[in-house]
């Protein structure tokens, strides 16, 4: 665990869509699936963001241009710092020698990058099968394309895959197969339906959650979901947790700590 | 074990145990000071309630080092209509709850305590004495005598709540300020606040590492100074003290109620223990109070004096 900002050099960078570039650089992280490290650009502004590629000792971030921290990231070149904390919070837990289900929404997917490397490392040793269902708008949006053996593509016009969303594929999917575990990251409407649909079929089901993060480490009280705090209880929580969590796929907390309807 | 009893009665308010949420940690919700209460504290502390809604400062708000924690969150808050709305039905919460209010000037401490005066209180807190945002507490000249009067007389005048007047330990007369606040018609001094500010550069950035550069110290470095404050505090006023600084262990606690405190606040240790330090503080209380005769909390008040 790093508590203070460590100042990392950029080695590489991969564009994996128009919006998404992953930043690698140098790190020894003993980082979990689902877990997240707080990166810092001096002057600016420190944001949340989870570790989608480990290499050895080579980490990587995926970052979605959308607002002045990531259109500043996303100006970044090899060779520039940036600062790393963490990593923090509670990770997924792998069910090993099953069928699991992989349900990314958008950069959501980056969330679950290094837990199915993680599941397939799994599966080549011992058994089960990993099927990754990946929801973009776009075409131009879908990430790490060649990545994952088994990835069920899904895009709102059917341009790719898929027309509609990642849970009418997944209820589709469900139709003709069974999956032990379903793991989720996306907008948490999405979620929702997700843990919905996975408590009707009776499939455990585990979700990273995303809030405003600014401690990190459970002090604060920003990043609050229905009494559990999502940088040190979470990001992942499970159905039977997340039935208790009244906020979830409702209510999110603003800059101001105010709680608004999603 | 649980035989002992460490109840206290702070101001009028009876709490089961001294061990109480401080503000600025895990405030923002009802739902977390629940879990909070279900942790084993015996009160709990809002955030800090403006009249309008505040973002605070950039992260990074909040970085921990060897001996605590350095925070410039900058009272980032909803502003007190939400602030009424969230924090509706109190006692669901389980535990007494205090409101802690801040304001610009005067006038504004006095809209937020009747901003929240249809919501269950138990207490109002009134901060004179944040180290890093602008427009409030020291930043403001809020940590003067004259100031400490003229604030907690004007909320006075709008509540029959018991009131908290939270004070610096940076301020050499912390007893003269504290002595204001009595004569003002406070019914409790709440020592203390974070130290500072304080620093943290990363030498490889070579910028500091908090957005505002400098915030308030609080946890292990801060405990000594508090508990030198509360000491003074003890023998200056006659109202009673919650000691807060740097308080993680059922040690630390007696420590400060020997100094003079009648309730603790604790705060960074939610970091160093979890969040049930609360329920662990109260444990360790109880097994020194057992193992050295001790039957009461108030048998411990003041103990450390001559």
């Amino acid at each position: 665990m790093i508590d203070q900002p460590m100042m990392v050099k950029i080695c590489d960078i991969q564009e994996e869509s128009p919006g998404v570039k992953t930043f690698f650089f140098k790190l020894n992280l003993n980082f979990e699936p689902g877990q997240f490290v707080m990166v810092w650009i001096p002057l600016l502004d420190e944001k949340p963001f989870t570790i989608s590629s480990i290499q050895k000792d080579l980490v990587g971030i995926s970052v979605l241009k959308r607002g002045v921290f990531t259109n500043a990231l996303h100006s970044k070149k090899i060779g520039d710092m940036l600062g790393i904390r963490g990593p923090y919070g509670r990770g997924f837990s792998l069910k090993l020698d099953s069928n699991s289900c992989v349900v990314g929404g958008g950069i959501g997917m980056a969330s679950l990058a290094t837990l199915v490397d993680r599941l397939n490392l799994v599966v080549d040793k011992r058994r089960g099968h990993v099927t990754v269902i990946q929801g973009a708008r776009t075409v131009a949006e879908i990430i790490y394309q060649k990545r994952f053996r088994d990835m069920k593509l899904c895009t709102e016009d059917g341009a790719a895959g898929f027309k509609g969303t990642t849970v009418d594929l997944l209820k589709d999917l469900l139709k003709k197969q069974r999956f032990q575990k379903v793991y989720t990251c996306g907008p948490e409407k999405m979620l929702h339906k997700v843990v919905e649909l996975c408590r009707e079929h009776s499939i455990e089901c585990e979700v990273s959650l995303e809030r405003y993060i600014k401690c990190g480490f459970g002090v604060c009280g920003q990043c609050d979901c229905g009494g559990q705090r999502v940088c040190i209880d979470g990001t992942v929580f499970n159905t039977e947790e997340l039935s208790r969590m009244e906020d979830f796929g409702r209510i999110t907390i603003t800059k101001t700590g105010e709680r608004v309807i999603h | 074990m649980s035989e002992i009893n460490l109840s206290v009665n702070l101001c009028g308010i009876q709490l089961t145990n001294p061990a109480i949420l401080a503000s600025g940690i895990l405030g923002t919700t009802k739902a977390l000071l629940k879990r909070v209460a279900q942790n084993g504290a015996g009160a709990v502390t809002i955030k800090s309630i403006s009249v309008e809604p505040r973002e605070g400062h950039k992260n990074p708000t909040v970085i921990t080092f060897e001996a605590g924690m350095l925070n410039a969150v900058g009272y980032s808050n909803p502003g007190v209509d939400a602030a009424a709305r969230e924090f509706s039905n109190l006692q669901d919460v389980g535990v007494p709850v205090i409101a802690s209010v801040i304001g610009t000037q005067k006038e504004d401490f006095v809209r937020v305590v009747e901003g929240l005066s249809a919501q269950k209180f138990s207490a109002i807190e009134i901060p004179l004495s944040c180290p890093h945002t602008p427009g409030f507490g020291l930043l403001a000249g809020q940590g003067t005598p004259q100031a400490t009067f003229d604030i907690t007389s004007a909320v006075r005048k709008v509540t029959k709540l018991p009131i908290f007047v939270k004070l610096s330990p940076n301020i050499p007369e912390i007893c003269t300020i504290a002595k204001a606040a009595e004569d003002a018609g406070a019914d409790a001094i709440t020592a203390v606040n974070s130290m500072g500010p304080g620093m943290i550069i990363n030498i490889e950035a070579q910028k500091p590492i908090l957005s505002f550069k400098v915030g308030g110290v609080t946890g292990d470095a801060l405990r000594p100074i508090a508990v030198r404050c509360v000491y003074d505090l003890y023998k200056a006023i006659k109202i009673p003290i919650i000691g807060v600084g740097g308080i993680s262990t059922g040690r630390h606690a007696i420590e400060m109620i020997m100094a003079g405190a009648s309730a603790v606040g604790i705060g960074t240790g939610v970091y160093s223990r979890g969040i049930d330090v609360f329920r662990k503080v109260c444990e360790e209380i109880g097994q020194w109070m057992q193992e050295n005769g001790f039957d009461s909390i108030k048998s411990i008040i003041g103990a450390a004096h001559d």
